[in-house]
């Protein structure tokens, strides 16, 4: 089956839908044959890819001390 | 929206009705599972440690004072997100006026297209990286250049790990933007640290030879 090009804009736009599983099974046959011939849209991918699994992994918002009990303490005195 | 299974629906139904009543101990046994995404949620906002605390603990005794609107339409954490947030948006318009967002943006209210920065390669992340210090403070400082809407969805998606669609109901807006937006979040986060680890990676590969130092 011949897959229908596609732009290195296109796959920009789609580049995180992609990373989510989120895209068509066409759309996603056009965007893997393209990242097969294209270097600088797999770099975008990879990078992407590496992104989500930083923010996921290594980015933390750590409760400051004491967080929870001044919680309950404003709920039981409210 | 996704759904609970039903047993936890059930018991969340009956903590609410609890704490509807005035249980208070029933409303924290709600609250608990959710302290984490508050506080992460308004720290999206505030960037302020003691600022996102005070944001949380207002939405919480907001929520508890309004527990009879809630309607088990969602999940009590959808709700109480929202809520949250609502408060972190009200505290820093109040602080910063001349910067109001409106969160009833159209669908189509994005920017134009993305062109990225550079296409420095950086196809693997050394196991070790996440260790290194001047990794993390890195990650840290490129989610603080984010522009507010983008590091909330990023924050609600890829830290949090709520749905599209409870992004977008939390964040009031439609499931579409919430892409978008998530698409550029990412986008800008690779800009900014793509070319960084330890620019070695580049080394033996001329054409991705355009390596920022931190």
């Amino acid at each position: 089956m011949r897959v229908i090009e596609i732009s290195c804009l296109e796959v920009w736009k789609e580049i995180s839908n992609f990373i989510d599983n989120d895209v068509e099974p066409e759309l996603r046959a056009r965007m893997e044959a393209h990242f097969k011939v294209c270097a600088h849209c797999t770099a975008i991918l990879d990078g992407a890819h590496n992104v989500v699994k930083l923010v996921t992994d290594g980015v933390e918002y750590k409760m400051p001390d004491g967080f929870s009990r001044r919680l309950y303490d404003k709920i039981k005195d409210k | 929206m996704e759904a609970l299974n039903p047993s936890l629906e059930t018991r969340e139904s009956e903590l609410v009705q609890k704490a509807g009543a005035g249980c208070r101990e029933a409303f924290y046994q709600l609250v608990q599972p959710c302290e984490r995404v508050l506080f992460a949620s308004a720290m999206a906002i505030l960037n302020n440690e003691a600022d996102a605390e005070e944001a949380a603990q207002e939405a919480v005794l907001k929520a508890f004072t309004n527990i009879s609107r809630f309607r088990g339409e969602c999940k009590f954490s959808t709700w109480i997100i929202q809520i949250c947030i609502n408060e972190a948006r009200t505290k820093i318009n109040k602080a910063r006026k001349y910067l109001y967002e409106s969160i009833d943006e159209p669908e189509n209210g994005e920017d134009g297209d993305y062109f990225p920065r550079d296409f420095a390669d950086w196809r693997e992340i050394p196991s070790e990286a996440l260790q290194r210090k001047e990794l993390r403070e890195a990650l840290q400082r490129a989610m603080a250049s984010l522009p507010e809407k983008y590091r909330e969805v990023l924050i609600l998606r890829d830290i949090q790990h709520l749905s599209i669609e409870e992004t977008a109901q939390v964040l009031g807006i439609g499931t579409g933007n919430v892409k978008t937006r998530l698409l550029r979040a990412r986008l800008q986060m690779r800009d900014a640290l793509a070319p960084g680890i330890d620019g070695n990676w580049s080394l033996g590969r001329q054409e991705y030879a355009k390596v920022r130092a931190w």
